[in-house]
């Protein structure tokens, strides 16, 4: 076991791979603390399945596998993806949640009829298309990291720059507006991050475990800290962990995919969280509860239970 | 039997199933719930391939019905404890999903289970696929499946119709009225579980979503009486199958994903063009109230 370890850490290709699996963690952790916050985790979800015909239009264009041209195509799919799901909230009675089923079952029905259509026509180059899926860490080439670690590199940035703005746009968007702060805006430049990592990611992970890694950590990281820059450097760091991770465990065992062991390696944290962490956890609760039970017995009080 | 007639009857069962079901997701505001669930028994056919060690329909649809209420389960649990419902919703479906492809992946050469197959679905091959009893071929497995999830949908929605249209509506109202409401609550997710199943053959697992949400969604906009919504659910759902089934023979494309994709098309017309909640008219409307009311201002 530890022997294998040293021998795939000592594999220049797969440390690339580790590398490139943190950084994604990261920047989806940091980018998914903002969305969980405004309460939009599974829009992460939509943008994922909604990249999929994305794709697929610029293989069919470009008759290649270009991941700039990948990138370009999945942006412009989940950009009217986002567009479609406040069109139909707002001119219709339908309400988020199934404006958001609508819109990702129809571009991921679109996405696999397209898919099936270049598998069929018998295109050479499309072997790596259906890795979408659930993604494959191992195929990704050095060119996919330079443009993970630009991504990564932009997104902290921006989310540096303008944290004062993201958090409270993230906590009480009604006051910002009040402020007379471009709301709309900063809420498009957090979805078109979002938009980036999904994209980025979805090589690694796949399409539809993307949106664990924008909420999972974030949520995991809520546990630990009522502070928001806290919070988010913990969901960059767990995202990092379970990345690598992930790769890690799937690089020792054959047949397994990255994607769901990073997903599983992202859930272990936070069930761990949930559970232990101070204050908030399952068992410091339970302790308080307990605490306050005494507390009220000694004072002379009635107990629940009798 | 020709294969185009079974294909298409199971295209039909499948969209009855999830029309009828749909409708109540999109009441109850749970269309969400309805992905995850569908993501969640993957595992659920996992498991109940590696137990029963083949295509045994019953395990299938037992195992997966039990995941996906063990998914509502603790989707609830986490909202319970203080997190947001759709945060609750990506954690849990996400972890399950992972748990069901990794298992499928690491059995891969003990299970005849396609990880494509599960998730997009052959309905080209469901004529293949038979079930034998005693020696007798009885026709294709999915078929007889979605037979019997409809047999099941029909019969509890025909008895208790009034309770879970009250819990639809106003489960306050409901719980006031001394309906158990979680009863009807897990009844409809186990439902909607075995609907999955019984359906992933034919459309696949991600795309009973579409079918689920998409044709209810068509008939929310059509009508106000809950008994038509449930009947244009349905409708909408059978005439896209049909429909998608020519559109793949004719683009030489996955079945699943054609109909999901002529449904979404039938959606964004009735969007646009519905009598009451379409856009059009909607804005004919304001026209016309723009007009009277600046003619009550001249007078």
């Amino acid at each position: 076991m530890l022997d294998m370890l040293v021998y795939i850490m000592n594999d220049p290709n797969v440390r690339w791979i580790i590398l490139g699996c943190m950084l994604l963690g990261l920047s989806s952790g940091v980018i998914g603390s903002f969305m969980v916050l405004q309460k939009k985790s599974l829009i992460g979800d939509a943008l994922a399945h909604a990249a999929l015909p994305g794709i697929c239009i610029a293989f069919m264009l470009l008759g290649v596998k270009s991941t700039a041209g990948f990138l370009i195509g999945a942006l412009i799919a989940g950009m009217l993806a986002t567009v479609g799901i406040r069109w139909i909230t707002e001119h219709s009675r339908i309400k988020q949640d199934a404006a958001m089923g609508i819109i990702l079952s129809f571009f991921f029905g679109i996405g696999v009829l397209l898919l099936t259509r270049i598998q069929h026509s018998g295109n050479g180059g499309q072997s790596g298309l259906d890795k979408f899926l659930f993604g494959q860490a191992a195929s990704m080439m050095r060119e996919d990291l330079y443009l993970l670690t630009g991504i990564s590199i932009l997104l902290i940035a921006v989310c540096t720059l303008l944290f004062k703005q993201f958090k409270l746009v993230s906590f009480d968007r009604g006051f910002a507006r009040g402020l007379g702060w471009p709301v709309v805006w900063l809420e498009q430049i957090i979805l078109l991050l979002t938009v980036l990592v999904v994209v980025a990611g979805i090589q690694a992970v796949g399409v539809v475990l993307m949106s664990a890694l924008l909420i999972t950590p974030a949520v995991a990281a809520r546990y630990w800290t009522d502070r928001l820059h806290i919070m988010v450097i913990l969901a960059g760091i767990f995202g990092a962990v379970s990345g690598a991770a992930g790769t890690v465990w799937s690089s020792m065992v054959s047949q397994l995919p990255t994607g769901p062991v990073t997903v599983l390696a992202a859930t272990l944290i936070f069930a761990v969280s949930a559970l232990f962490a101070p204050r908030r956890g399952w068992v410091a609760r339970l302790w308080q509860q307990r605490q306050n039970r005494l507390e009220w017995q000694k004072q002379g009080g009635v107990s629940h239970e009798q | 039997m020709s294969s185009d007639f079974w294909i298409m009857l199971t295209a039909a069962l499948m969209s009855a199933c999830c029309g009828l079901l749909g409708c109540f997701l999109i009441l109850r505001k749970m269309a969400l719930i309805g992905d995850a669930i569908s993501h969640a028994v993957l595992p659920g056919i996992a498991i109940a391939f590696l137990l029963s060690g083949g295509r045994d329909s019953m395990a299938m649809m037992i195992g997966a019905t039990a995941l996906g209420l063990i998914a509502v389960f603790l989707i609830q649990w986490l909202q319970s404890s203080g997190i947001q419902s759709d945060a609750s919703i990506g954690i849990i479906f996400t972890a399950l999903f992972a748990i069901g492809v990794i298992l499928v992946s690491l059995n891969a050469r003990n299970i005849d289970l396609d990880l494509d197959c599960v998730l997009f679905g052959e309905i080209a091959y469901v004529q293949w696929d038979t079930w034998m009893m005693s020696g007798m071929d009885m026709g294709p497995r999915s078929v007889w499946m979605l037979g019997f999830a409809l047999l099941v949908i029909l019969t509890l929605l025909g008895l208790f119709y009034k309770q879970f249209k009250i819990t639809a509506f106003d489960p306050a109202m409901a719980a006031a009225c001394g309906i158990p409401v979680m009863v009807f609550h897990y009844l409809l997710m186990g439902m909607v579980s075995m609907t999955s199943v019984a359906s992933f053959e034919s459309v696949g697992a991600i795309l009973v979503v579409g079918m689920l949400v998409i044709p209810a969604a068509t008939a929310y906009l059509l009508t106000d009486r809950l008994g038509r919504m449930l009947i244009y659910s349905v409708i909408v759902g059978i005439v896209s199958s049909i429909v998608g089934y020519y559109t793949a023979y004719v683009l030489n494309a996955s079945i699943g994903g054609s109909i999901v994709t002529v449904a979404g098309i039938l959606f964004i017309i009735t969007f646009l063009l519905s009598p009451r909640h379409g856009i059009l008219f909607r804005k004919l409307q304001h026209l016309k109230l723009n007009k009277t009311s600046l003619d009550h201002d001249m007078k």
